[in-house]
């Protein structure tokens, strides 16, 4: 067989391994965030009890926050909702809630069940603002800067690793930036 | 040579038919939209659908897809439609939220130049290497270098024999 027969063959091998490294390496299903630098969307959201405070985008400008997006309905919420509760009794950043296209009285009752680390809660019931924050599906998580700035999204549940070496890190990196500008201005 | 390429092909086809059957194949309940009642702002809207990705099943276009999200765009872009936006502008509100990522079509620009003008690359020099192998092939029959003086006396030689 001339050696020249080989390489069709060889071509090949090489594009599937790369398309396959491809798929790996370069996460096809996180979409990069369009947010990024970008101003949190404008949005003035009811809570998911009448008696509570709801969520504006107001609420998100003067201290580094985090925006948390759940449902009751959604699994993966489930799962990494005990970090969640766990930043939220730490109190070293306020943790806003997105309960997305959910059921008010659903969302009440699985906050009463797992715990509530939410310093406030926008019911987005009909998913507009989710759009306007370009989430794709719960949970997603952002980190807003005290302009009100958004400067981090997590796509999908956190565990203890995304929290800790992803999530935290950029809050407490906005967070000694913001006291910078403080004592500057 | 075919008969040995032959394994190699059973390969091939089944790696291939291996990607091809693991990346589709998702099945989502039906959610019904109603459509426009203007069938004019319904066919631009639908034009619209088209082109937008849905973000959930990655490559499908909302106007296909039966998921939760690309019912929430087809209506927003029904919306936008209604409201006076141009497709265009239509468009543009999803990729402000979504980015670049949205569109089944990527736009030509800096970041995706290799996207666009990789193909046409690779085919001129698929193109060049073809014609650089038979130039190559055409001129080596070319040079049959003449038979040297000594060549010419054993030849005549033989051939004196011969007859």
């Amino acid at each position: 067989m001339r050696p020249i027969a080989y390489i069709p063959p060889m071509m090949f091998a090489v594009i599937a391994v790369a398309l396959f490294l491809g798929l790996l390496i370069l996460k096809p299903k996180e979409i990069p965030s369009a947010l990024i630098g970008q101003p949190a969307p404008t949005f003035d959201l009811p809570s998911v009890d009448s008696t509570l405070h709801g969520l504006s985008n107001t609420d998100l400008i003067g201290l580094v926050s985090i925006v948390n997006v759940f449902a009751s309905w959604c699994v993966p919420c489930r799962v990494e909702h005990p970090l969640w509760v766990e930043v939220g009794e730490a109190g070293d950043v306020p943790v806003f809630g997105l309960n997305y296209k959910d059921y008010q009285e659903n969302a009440s009752k699985w906050l009463a069940d797992f715990g509530d680390p939410y310093t406030a809660i926008g019911a987005d019931l009909d998913g507009r603002v989710g759009v306007d924050l370009g989430v794709i599906g719960v949970p997603e998580t952002f980190v807003v800067d005290a302009q009100g700035l958004i400067q981090l999204k997590h796509i999908g549940p956190i565990d203890r690793y995304a929290l800790e070496n992803k999530i935290l890190p950029k809050v407490r990196e906005l967070q000694a930036l913001m006291i910078a500008d403080g004592t500057d201005g | 040579m075919i008969a040995v390429a032959r394994p190699w092909t059973g390969v091939m086809v089944a790696i291939f038919v291996g990607i091809v059957t693991a990346s589709s194949a998702q099945v989502v309940t039906e959610i019904i939209d109603p459509p426009l009642e203007d069938p004019i702002l319904e066919a631009r809207a639908q034009t619209i659908h088209k082109q937008i990705r849905c973000l959930v099943c990655q490559n499908q276009s909302i106007h296909d897809s039966n998921a939760g999200l690309a019912r929430d765009l087809r209506i927003i872009v029904r919306d936008r439609v209604t409201a006076g936006d141009t497709n265009d502008q239509a468009i543009q509100f999803l990729v402000d939220r979504y980015g670049d990522w949205i569109l089944l079509k990527p736009p030509f620009k800096a970041t995706t130049i290799a996207l666009w003008l990789g193909p046409i690359l690779i085919l001129m020099l698929a193109g060049w290497s073809a014609w650089a192998y038979f130039r190559a092939a055409s001129t080596q029959v070319a040079k049959a270098v003449p038979l040297t003086e000594e060549e010419q006396r054993r030849l005549a030689k033989l051939l004196d024999i011969e007859v």
